[in-house]
């Protein structure tokens, strides 16, 4: 399969659009739960290594926190919601009112591990929910899970199907940040959707660009 | 002034390989359910290390296959680097890290129990050559960066929850 031949640069708008419309929503949903204003920037579509896909936060030995749930449905991949650590703290402290949380002095508390778990949660229904009306798929995510570790150990969870079919990710990156923050390279999260490689076709036909 | 030697780090990445002699190292970060393999002559203090992501070549569906992201093929592919560099076959040891599981999931799909499979892959490779294990650090579910050290046969295990250990 050389798939990356097929893809012009209206496909790759097309995945840009799912970035910004899942990612807009789940923005939405973040600002409204901490009542603090999230802003985001344009999705990045890009096709990288194995090895790149850990640079793209931070590092693979970047401790971060992260979301992780599979998409089933019309369309399969993995979703990840990255949060470095300072800025989950913050999150967290916001949510819970307690700012003595912290997720770098384990035993992490039980209120602000279930708290990250439910904004994990939503921010990911949103994300996907957004994309199902917007292309009329049906997705069903699994429950997430959450690990507060490497980046590189919790991203390659989401390499193992593709890893199958292909030495290269195609991931959909869209970073958000607070607005007040907006110079902090440091504290910015990600949303990473990483579609299998057979759910590409389905996603572009469905949005009427398809490769054939 | 002393002559200082230069010790390097060597890297190695998700799905790659290298070998390297004293007084140099040889390092993979971010090991999640992949599996750190490696293999070493302590007399000729030679090591290489493999980063695994699969247990078994006959998943791969690409043309081109790379070696080094397999328990099958990547185990006997790091052999043979070692021997190039000198390592006496009988001599080979190993030690491995990694396998483990990020997410706990109710799902019993198996790309998410992948962690112990590729463990049990890389162990029953190593059996087929004959390559004793001399120290494991697997499974659980914490990531780790490991770093190992041809002149002392030492493998150094991170972890972000567990601490610092050597085996």
């Amino acid at each position: 399969m050389n798939f990356s031949d097929k893809i012009t640069s209206l496909h790759l708008d097309v995945l840009k659009e799912i970035g910004n419309i899942g990612a807009a929503h789940a923005a939405t949903a973040l600002s409204d739960l901490l009542q603090k204003k999230i802003d985001m920037h344009v999705p990045m579509v890009e096709m990288v290594s194995f090895n790149d896909m850990m640079e793209l936060a931070g590092g693979s030995e970047n401790v971060v926190v992260g979301i992780f749930l599979r998409i089933e449905g019309d369309v399969e991949g993995s979703m990840f919601f990255i949060l470095p650590i300072e800025q989950a703290n913050r999150f967290i402290r916001r949510l819970i009112r307690d700012d003595s949380f912290d997720f770098y002095a384990p035993p992490v508390s039980e209120i602000g591990l279930s708290a990250m778990q439910e904004m994990g949660n939503i921010l990911s229904g949103s994300y996907l929910s957004a994309l199902s009306d917007f292309t009329g798929l049906k997705i069903y995510p699994t429950v997430p899970g959450l690990s507060v570790d490497m980046f590189g150990a919790i991203i390659s969870i989401g390499l193992i199907e593709l890893s199958q079919v292909s030495d290269t990710v195609i991931v959909i990156n869209t970073s958000i940040f607070e607005e007040d923050i907006i110079d902090d390279e440091a504290v910015r999260g990600h949303f990473f959707l990483l579609p299998d490689p057979k759910s590409f076709e389905t996603i572009f036909k469905a949005l009427g660009v398809s490769t054939e | 002034m002393i002559l200082s030697q230069i010790n390097e780090v060597v890297k190695v990445g998700i799905a790659q390989m290298d070998v390297v002699k004293m007084p140099n190292t040889i390092r993979t970060s971010g090991l999640g359910s992949c599996v750190g393999v490696v293999i070493y002559d302590e007399s000729k203090k030679i090591a290489g290390l493999v980063h695994v992501m699969l247990p078994d070549s006959s998943l791969g569906r690409t043309e081109s296959v790379n070696e080094a992201k397999f328990a099958d093929t990547g185990v006997a592919a790091l052999v043979n680097l070692v021997k190039l560099q000198g390592a006496q076959s009988f001599k080979l040891k190993a030690k491995i890290a990694g396998g483990a599981q990020m997410f706990q999931f109710t799902s019993d799909k198996n790309s998410m129990r992948i962690g112990p499979r590729n463990v049990e892959a890389v162990k029953e490779q190593l059996r087929k050559l004959n390559i004793p294990i001399i120290a494991e650090d697997t499974g659980g579910n914490s990531g780790r960066t490991i770093e190992f050290n041809p002149e002392t046969s030492m493998l150094n295990i991170r972890t972000v929850n567990r601490g610092v250990s050597d085996i």
